[in-house]
């Protein structure tokens, strides 16, 4: 059994449906993303397209995110999945330096690695992944890509030749598929992130990875006395109380 | 306007989530250049021991390992703090992943430290009679095992190279950066290794005889003018790549990477060469020693943008 998942782009309406599910069934902290859906506008005015990208861990055959975890944190499930187990993991972020689709986040709150598992825990008992059980069009398709008769088999089948990965040249061989996916969408060097030309933001950059009061002595103390008597300012702030929490999870 | 300035192929990313910085920071710079420093004197220092008499290079059995042990000292503490986990890095040596050159990197580099501890301890006891006071056990038994140093030290030598070399293959198998491969950073590690060493002991070489100093001017310039060459190949030719070449536009377009690149060139590269040069024949110890110290600082620069331009490239 190799599990596998398709998006067809044409059916994709981004509404980011599958986003919101995948942040509540797998309590994504704030600033972390295990899925995300990519606004891309193509052409020239007045002919131009926008298309809608959904993103998340391909589940790599050869995943370089498994080879470089030093602890084995990352490893792969009978059933295809590359599953992570944080409470070995170091937070080395190799993985993150490994993965050359960026999905792996440092989670603020456990200041550890982590990323889709394809609802490893809800196929476990037999359900479909919360992204896919949210998609109004069925855009996401989700099954055993070694099972002919499963419908993600046959989804492939029906559309040979019009079937993409991200970056094949990588060798990592992906277990997640696109339909009427294209360059412009799927290579990140063919599209600009230009400042100005945001729906509603910037493009904007992450202030930090993992736990925002990560700080050096933090890293040290925290496990014993948490994170509000811990960080680095507060350390050298003698008279202040507390320090508050910011964005991140705290 | 967007419609001028957007080709008709080309595509805008109209909205997304904000994308991750620089995951690995100055603490992987620092940890590089320390190891640099750790297993470079090993390195350069082994040389010199075979090559010179005791009497010709008089502090070099103790104080290679000393600096060595500094150096290795800086690098663990830096490798440790920059987990998310510190705590958690005992789990290397609880669950190995022997496919991940951190974890095979994490065992050498731990016994690369243990080894060199032992022969900073047995040359220090040697070249100081009273250390330890009598009563010490350790210095009294360093002592009496002193021919133990030469029998590690080839093996300790031996192990410097791969300890040197395994940081260019955790890079390599950073498999979403295009721009660092194997080949070439292992070569850029063993030449950051010769750069460092031979830096650090010109820094403390004042007592030694001159033809000792020669040839840490000459290991010095020989490293520095390769190290140079090699990343003007890959400023000028990496258009292979895509990837690579659209992360040398990081410094290829100008801003602070481009500013922190060249001035490191200048700076810890070209100028040490020729400060280099010009103490072979006068012995020179001022200039050589300004020369290590540019080095040492301009190593620190160029690695740190190497490592960090990648790490600009949005991945999806
Ligand atoms: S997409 Fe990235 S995180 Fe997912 S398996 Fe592949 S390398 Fe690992
Ligand atoms: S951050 Fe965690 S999961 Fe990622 S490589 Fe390091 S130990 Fe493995």
């Amino acid at each position: 059994m190799k599990l596998g998942f398709l998006v067809d782009l044409n059916l994709c309406m981004g509404c980011k449906g599958c986003e919101i599910a995948c942040k509540v069934e797998n309590e994504v902290p704030l600033s972390s993303w295990r899925l995300r859906v990519k606004y891309i506008d193509i052409g020239s005015f007045p002919n131009t397209s926008r298309s809608f990208t959904p993103l998340r861990c391909n589940h790599c055959e050869n995943a370089p995110c498994e080879r470089i975890c030093p602890v084995s944190a990352l490893h792969y499930l009978e059933n295809g999945i590359v599953n992570i187990d944080s409470s070995r993991c170091i937070g080395c972020a190799g993985c993150m330096m490994a993965c050359p689709y960026g999905a792996i986040y440092m989670d603020p709150e456990t200041n550890t690695a982590d990323k889709c598992t394809y609802c490893a825990h809800r196929i476990e008992s037999g359900m479909m992944p919360a992204c896919v059980v949210a998609c109004p069009v069925e855009a996401n398709i989700f099954g055993d890509v070694e099972d002919e008769h499963s419908y993600i088999s046959r989804y492939i089948m029906e559309h040979q030749g019009n079937i993409q990965v991200r970056k094949p040249e990588k060798h990592t061989n992906p277990k997640h598929y696109y339909v009427g996916g294209g360059t412009q969408t799927l290579n990140p060097l063919a599209h600009q992130r230009l400042e100005g030309y945001g729906l509603f933001n910037n493009v904007t950059h992450l202030a930090h990875n993992g736990d925002p009061h990560h700080g050096v002595i933090d890293r040290f103390l925290a496990p014993f006395i948490g994170h509000e008597t811990a960080d680095n300012k507060a350390f050298m702030d003698f008279d202040a109380g507390q320090t508050k929490s910011k964005e991140g999870g705290h | 306007m967007v419609e001028n300035t957007i080709q008709a192929t080309q595509a805008v990313v109209t909205l997304d989530v904000a994308l991750p910085g620089i995951i690995w920071g100055w603490m992987i710079t620092l940890n590089m250049w320390a190891k640099s420093i750790g297993t470079g004197v090993i390195l350069v220092g082994a040389y010199l021991l075979y090559r010179y008499k005791k009497e010709e290079t008089p502090n070099l059995r103790w104080m290679m390992p000393l600096l060595s042990f500094v150096a290795l000292n800086v690098f663990l503490l830096f490798t440790l703090v920059d987990l998310h986990q510190p705590y958690r890095m005992i789990n290397i040596f609880l669950y190995p992943h022997w496919t991940s050159a951190i974890t095979v990197g994490a065992w050498m580099a731990s016994l690369f430290t243990l080894l060199v501890t032992i022969l900073m301890v047995i040359g220090a006891a040697d070249a100081f009679p009273r250390l330890g006071g009598k009563k010490c056990k350790v210095t009294a038994m360093a002592r009496n095992n002193s021919g133990f140093y030469e029998k590690i030290f080839p093996f300790v030598v031996f192990l410097a190279i791969p300890v040197t070399m395994y940081t260019a293959i955790i890079m390599a198998e950073s498999s979403a950066r295009e721009l660092w491969q194997a080949p070439t950073e292992m070569m850029q590690m063993f030449l950051a290794a010769l750069m460092a060493g031979s830096a650090a002991l010109i820094l403390s070489s004042g007592s030694w005889n001159k033809e000792a100093r020669r040839d840490l001017s000459l290991i010095l310039m020989f490293a520095v003018s390769a190290s140079f060459f090699m990343y003007m190949g890959e400023y000028f030719f990496s258009f292979k790549s895509s990837e690579a070449e659209a992360t040398l536009a990081y410094i290829h377009a100008g801003g602070e990477y481009s500013a922190e690149f060249w001035f490191g060139m200048i700076l810890g590269f070209i100028i040490p060469f020729f400060l280099a040069a010009s103490t072979v024949k006068n012995d020179n110890k001022t200039v050589l020693r300004f020369a290590a110290i540019l080095t040492l600082a301009g190593l620190y620069l160029a690695k740190d943008v190497w490592l960090k331009i990648p790490q600009m490239l949005p991945l999806s």
